[in-house]
């Protein structure tokens, strides 16, 4: 997360109702954001979304059909991609193949006419930032996948931007030097603490870093959150699918219990799962709604005995192991319950005292989570 | 190593290639030797050569009239070149971005079909007197006589870009295709204006493309004879005119191949440089291949 030391800089950005369409194909419609200063904000969602649409209308690479786009409150829209106070990390780097990273980096003080003392001051500045020195010399093509994206955000900041723009800029390396840039990308943002907005379609990627998050699918916003907002209390099915894994379920409610300030204890039928379940929801639920229904696999717990009821409040389902997947610090069970339904629950391995007996293939199993471990995402008719 | 000695491990390759090097050596390299060799020899009486060492034909050539065509020659070369690549640039970008390439290359290709003294005799159906343009300024009562378009310099160099303007556009063409047009939006991004960004990042990445297409325009332009003998003027000669000349009315064969060597120098030279130039660029290739190799 950012914040801190550094002194918030950058500019806020407001989207107002921005739509645009390619022919008949609605990129983005009806897009309404607004990103603090300083934050580190990201556009998550699956490819199609409009979320690069969207980036490159904030950099100025397209125009919006209808809509507003605002630094600190003035329209930027007339403003032209070289005018703008922000700078763009691409995602295949373009990097210019003719000129030495030296020169990449310094390009953008070479088109304002910086003395030649001014220019090396501050390459070395950015360079020393992303860890490059003694690749100064080296042209692009000499450079492994890691080191040109680290040139590419050198030189995208160099120019001191109010707002980085950064379009899937991690996707072309691998898994390990992709966690690394990212916790880099993060102190970077604490040292610079400018506006980042940054597009992935990698879930992970957007909830270990980011301010805050808009989830995005087929044009639209369909949520804007911290992390732990989009994670525990996702606004639509879609977001609970695509953030994490989860098991997803409808519903009706069948009872809603109000019976104190604290207590909405809402009973639910589900029919996958052959019975009621309870869950506190603290909308206004009724009686009779069809809803959807969650519960996140590593909510549920898996044991070989079954547990003691306490109270009414605890969900218990009986089911025998068909998939355990073991993965290190965790493992991964496929539980086929009694009545036919797949069960996904995830088990964090502790230390040998806590874990407890471990759960072979054909176990049978019970799997249990208490009510305030569901949640009920939307409410799809009344 | 050892399996290379066996005779069934041989690799015959190279022989393949024998026929092929046999080929130019006789037909290529061949009568370039006799042109080196006749333009030191004394002209004969009625035409051909006589066995006897002379620089008379280069005394000949360095004649003021003959350096005044020279330069002339030079210069309608040069001007012809640079607004080829300079038509060529726009062309190649447009077809590197179009979606109909196919179609586009067909129709740069398609005035190939047709053989170049009818394409030059089109023109002059165009320029001419009683041509085309002359006719219609005439018709709409803009002139009351004929523009004296035809047999001009202007018509040379117009008619030489005409002919040499795909060999232009289909070089720099290749290089735009494999130009990565992100870059652009790049250079914009970092602060620079639409030409700055032309300038800066499209023309030094299809530098290779444009060496290739100044080669290919202007060591044929710089030999041509046909344009400026139909379209041209009495001021319009060229040394490839010269040479024609020299060979078929004059008669004096040592000059027309000291001619030609000239032309051949000034080419050669021309090739010599694209091929320095590329091989500098494959040499950066291969050690920067080696390093992402050693990298990995």
């Amino acid at each position: 997360m950012s914040n801190g030391e550094a002194a918030v800089k950058g500019c806020d950005i407001t989207i107002e109702n921005v739509s645009k369409s390619f022919g008949t194909f609605h990129a983005l419609d009806d897009v309404s954001v607004s990103i603090q200063k300083g934050e580190f904000f990201s556009l998550l969602g699956p490819s199609g979304c409009g979320k690069t649409t969207l980036l490159r209308i904030i950099a100025g690479f397209e125009s919006p059909d209808t809509g507003i786009v605002a630094f600190d409150g003035r329209n930027i829209l007339g403003i032209e991609a070289n005018q703008r106070q922000s700078n763009t990390v691409f995602q295949n780097y373009a990097l210019f193949p003719h000129l030495s990273v030296y020169e990449n980096i310094a390009f953008p003080l070479r088109l304002k006419k910086l003395s030649s003392a001014e220019i090396d001051r501050r390459v070395m500045e950015y360079t020393h930032l992303v860890q490059l020195e003694g690749h100064v010399q080296k042209k692009p093509n000499q450079l492994s996948g890691g080191q040109k994206q680290r040139v590419a955000i050198a030189r995208a900041l160099i120019n001191e931007p109010s707002v980085l723009l950064l379009d899937e800029p991690l996707s072309a390396l691998d898994a390990k030097l992709r966690s690394n840039l990212l916790i880099e990308l993060d102190s970077i943002h604490d040292k610079i603490g400018i506006t980042f907005i940054y597009v992935t379609h990698d879930q992970s990627e957007a909830l270990s870093v980011s301010d805050r998050i808009a989830v995005m699918n087929q044009g639209k916003v369909l949520q804007i959150g911290t992390p732990y907002e989009i994670y525990e209390s996702p606004a639509t099915q879609f977001v609970a699918k695509f953030i994490g894994e989860t098991n997803l379920f409808d519903a009706t409610v069948s009872a809603c219990n109000h019976s104190g300030p604290e207590d909405y204890m809402v009973t639910l039928e589900i029919p996958e799962l052959g019975g009621s379940i309870k869950v506190t929801d603290y909308d206004e639920t009724k009686p009779g709604q069809q809803v959807s229904f969650t519960v996140r696999p590593e909510k549920v717990r898996i044991t070989l005995e079954e547990p003691p009821a306490i109270g009414k409040e605890l969900n218990v389902f009986r089911g025998v192991v068909e998939e355990p997947v073991y993965s290190g610090f965790q493992s991964k069970f496929y539980v086929r319950l009694d009545n036919g339904t797949l069960l996904k629950v995830f088990k964090q391995h502790q230390n040998y005292l806590e874990d407890g007996p471990e759960i072979a293939w054909k176990d049978t199993v019970y799997c249990s989570w208490s009510a305030n471990d569901g949640y009920i995402i939307e409410v799809i008719n009344q | 190593m050892k399996a290379g000695k066996t005779l069934a491990g041989r690799n015959y390759g190279p022989a393949y290639s024998y026929p092929m090097g046999l080929w130019f050596t006789v037909f290529f390299l061949l009568p370039i030797l006799i042109i080196v060799v006749y333009s030191f020899l004394k002209k004969g009486l009625h035409g051909g050569v006589e066995w006897d060492f002379s620089l008379n034909a280069y005394v000949q050539m360095f004649q003021s009239s003959y350096a005044k065509l020279f330069v002339r020659t030079l210069w309608v070369t040069l001007l012809s070149t640079i607004i080829s690549i300079v038509l060529a640039l726009p062309c190649g970008y447009a077809m590197a971005r179009s979606k109909y390439q196919t179609l586009l290359l067909f129709l740069i290709i398609i005035p190939f079909w047709t053989n170049s003294l009818i394409r030059i005799n089109a023109w002059i159906a165009i320029l001419g007197n009683e041509g085309f343009i002359n006719v219609t300024l005439r018709n709409l009562g803009l002139i009351t006589d004929g523009l004296p378009l035809l047999y001009t310099q202007s018509a040379v160099v117009l008619v030489l870009v005409y002919m040499y303007l795909p060999y232009a556009i289909l070089p720099i063409f290749t290089a735009m295709d494999k130009f990565d047009f992100s870059l652009l939006e790049a250079a914009r991004d970092l602060g620079a204006t639409k030409p700055q960004s032309m300038f800066k990042v499209l023309l030094p990445n299809i530098r290779s493309g444009i060496v290739t297409a100044v080669i290919f325009t202007f060591i044929p332009i710089f030999g041509a004879y046909t344009v400026p003998l139909l379209v041209g003027g009495k001021d319009s000669y060229m040394i490839g005119n010269v040479i024609v000349d020299q060979v078929t009315k004059v008669r004096n064969w040592p000059l027309a191949s000291a001619f030609s060597l000239v032309i051949t120098v000034f080419s050669t030279a021309g090739v010599l440089w694209m091929i320095g130039t590329s091989a500098r660029e494959s040499a950066r290739k291969k050690t920067s291949a080696g390093v992402q190799e050693a990298v990995q």
